[in-house]
């Protein structure tokens, strides 16, 4: 559903990408490892419209959209998860999930927004109880689970996450690994950008390796698990 | 006079200036809130909102219509002034929308002076009879209008940002820009609607006190003083420190100037905005920003 060929992007003169050409499936799940730096949150931004890139291209289901903002990549079924989870602090956790349907409530309202908060409360029960408190007083997973929610509000297709598991304990990045592993399973198409490669390897079913702005290798996940060079630089074998 | 009457009659006209205060730190606050920086030309929207509805009343002889016209008229300035001034910026901060709107008071002044004229104009207030006499105490009717009109706007722009989706997309956008773009909210369409806002609630304080003090050209840097300094001591970015911080400064100044000497009445704000800043910066309501990395 989603295709990008030779990709060029970065910031001012810098550039951060060098030709850069992924593919997601409809329904699969791709991660892209790499360490700091390499080169992972310039690409989802580029994806998510957030950056426009200096050349390549990005389609999504054969459509041509590189020059769309945020706006028009959420009204394709794209959306993002930002590095850092992003909530806005001083709004409620209702108010986030609201503000993450934005496009769906401005300019003209869609009725399905209630009944799709809903079922983010059911797969977030935390989110439900705390759904009057200000987004900033949340734990750190709490906030994670929020910024994949208000994500989910946008009704998408395609999700982008980007390192869901910075600066969460082990056993918080278990559950919120197992929530985007459940929602691959009911149909989404995910792309996940990780420096934790042993859990993103274990979820997605494709991998690409990211170094310095250039992919360096792309296969199955298993096997990109057993081989020893992505061993040894990335899953500290 | 007796004693509580003169505190009755100081206490109505301090809420009627406070009350005109409100209206400006509201616009203060609503830029900040939205940039994070210092709107000066701010003042320069309340001579406008004034002097606009007096050049209107002398042709129309409505006030009513006149006032209105003149609100909507500068709310647009107020969104053309965003467009000219801060949306070209490339890389706008908070510090550099302060400087330019600096320079936009100035430009906006010399605007007024060269085609509203240098000199003083007025109306009269929109009631008929101009004073009541309750209770043993004067009111003038004009206050009550600016008290009922300054509840009826803060109180539609509560609603505005608690329950609409624009007003919670301004404060997405106020919180984080960045998150706000990724869920699709243009971030200077928000920019452009909390400066249309700020002229609004700055026009309409110029309209409203029009009646009481007449209007000149040169009055803006002052308003704008007595708005920020409210805006500071109630808090600045939070809403109802505007209502807080304006009513404050305007009994300050009633009760100072009868009890201490008017020739202070405006030194009272400078020295309140020294004494908050030295004390509380984060004002009354306020509260230091938590930020989680």
């Amino acid at each position: 559903m989603l295709e990008v060929e030779g990709l060029i992007a970065g910031y001012g003169s810098i550039q951060v990408l060098h030709r850069i050409s992924l593919r997601v499936e409809r329904g699969q799940s791709v991660c892209i490892i790499g360490a700091n730096g390499a080169g992972k949150t310039t690409l989802l931004r580029c994806l998510a419209g957030l950056l426009r890139p200096s050349a390549g291209r990005i389609a999504i289901d054969g459509a041509d959209i590189i020059g769309g903002s945020a706006s028009t990549r959420l009204d394709h079924g794209i959306t993002l998860v930002p590095e850092g989870r992003r909530v806005f602090a001083p709004m409620t956790v209702r108010e986030n999930l609201e503000m993450g349907a934005y496009r769906r409530l401005w300019p003209r309202r869609d009725r399905g927004v209630p009944a799709d908060m809903d079922m983010v409360f059911d797969l977030f029960p935390r989110l439900a109880e705390r759904q009057k408190q200000p987004a900033g007083l949340l734990s750190g997973g709490e906030q994670q689970m929020l910024a994949i929610g208000r994500a989910l509000m946008s009704k998408p297709r395609l999700m982008l996450l980007d390192e869901p598991s910075m600066g969460l304990a082990p056993r918080v990045v278990q559950d919120i690994f197992a929530t985007i592993r459940r929602l691959n399973a009911e149909g989404m198409s995910i792309l996940l950008a990780e420096q934790n490669a042993n859990m993103a390897l274990k979820s997605a079913a494709w991998g690409y390796v990211i170094a310095e702005g250039e992919f360096v290798r792309d296969a199955q996940s298993d096997a990109l698990s057993s081989d020893p060079a992505v061993k040894a630089a990335y899953l500290g074998l | 006079m007796h004693a509580g009457s003169a505190i009755l009659q100081l206490l109505v006209a301090g809420i009627g200036t406070g009350s005109i205060y409100a209206l400006i730190a509201l616009g203060f606050n609503v830029v900040f809130k939205s940039t994070g920086a210092m709107n000066f030309a701010q003042g320069e929207w309340v001579v406008m909102g004034g002097m606009i509805s007096a050049l209107l009343f002398a042709s129309t002889h409505n006030i009513g219509l006149a006032c209105i016209a003149a609100v909507v008229i500068v709310s647009v300035i107020g969104i053309l002034s965003e467009r000219l001034v801060v949306w070209p910026l490339r890389r706008p901060n908070a510090l550099l929308i302060t400087l330019v709107s600096i320079g936009l008071a100035i430009c906006s002044r010399s605007l007024v002076m060269m085609i509203l004229g240098k000199k003083p104009v007025g109306y009269p207030g929109f009631s008929e009879a101009s004073t009541l006499f309750v209770g043993g105490i004067a009111i003038q009717t004009q206050t009550l209008w600016i008290v009922g009109l300054t509840l009826v706007f803060l109180l539609a722009m509560h609603l505005f940002f608690e329950h609409t989706i624009m007003g919670k997309a301004l404060r997405a956008a106020a919180a984080d820009r960045d998150a706000a773009a990724i869920v699709g909210v243009r971030v200077e369409t928000t920019v452009m609607l909390s400066f249309a806002i700020a002229a609004f609630g700055g026009a309409l304080a110029g309209a409203l006190i029009t009646p009481l003090t007449l209007s000149s050209y040169d009055q803006g840097a002052l308003f704008g003083f007595k708005g920020f300094s409210a805006a500071m001591l109630g808090g600045i970015g939070s809403l109802p420190g505007a209502i807080v911080g304006g009513l404050a400064l305007g009994l300050l100044e009633a009760f100072g100037s009868f009890y201490i000497s008017s020739d202070f009445k405006d030194a009272i704000a400078f020295a309140v905005l020294l004494a908050i800043l030295f004390a509380r910066p984060a004002g009354l309501l306020g509260r230091a920003d938590v930020v989680k990395v």
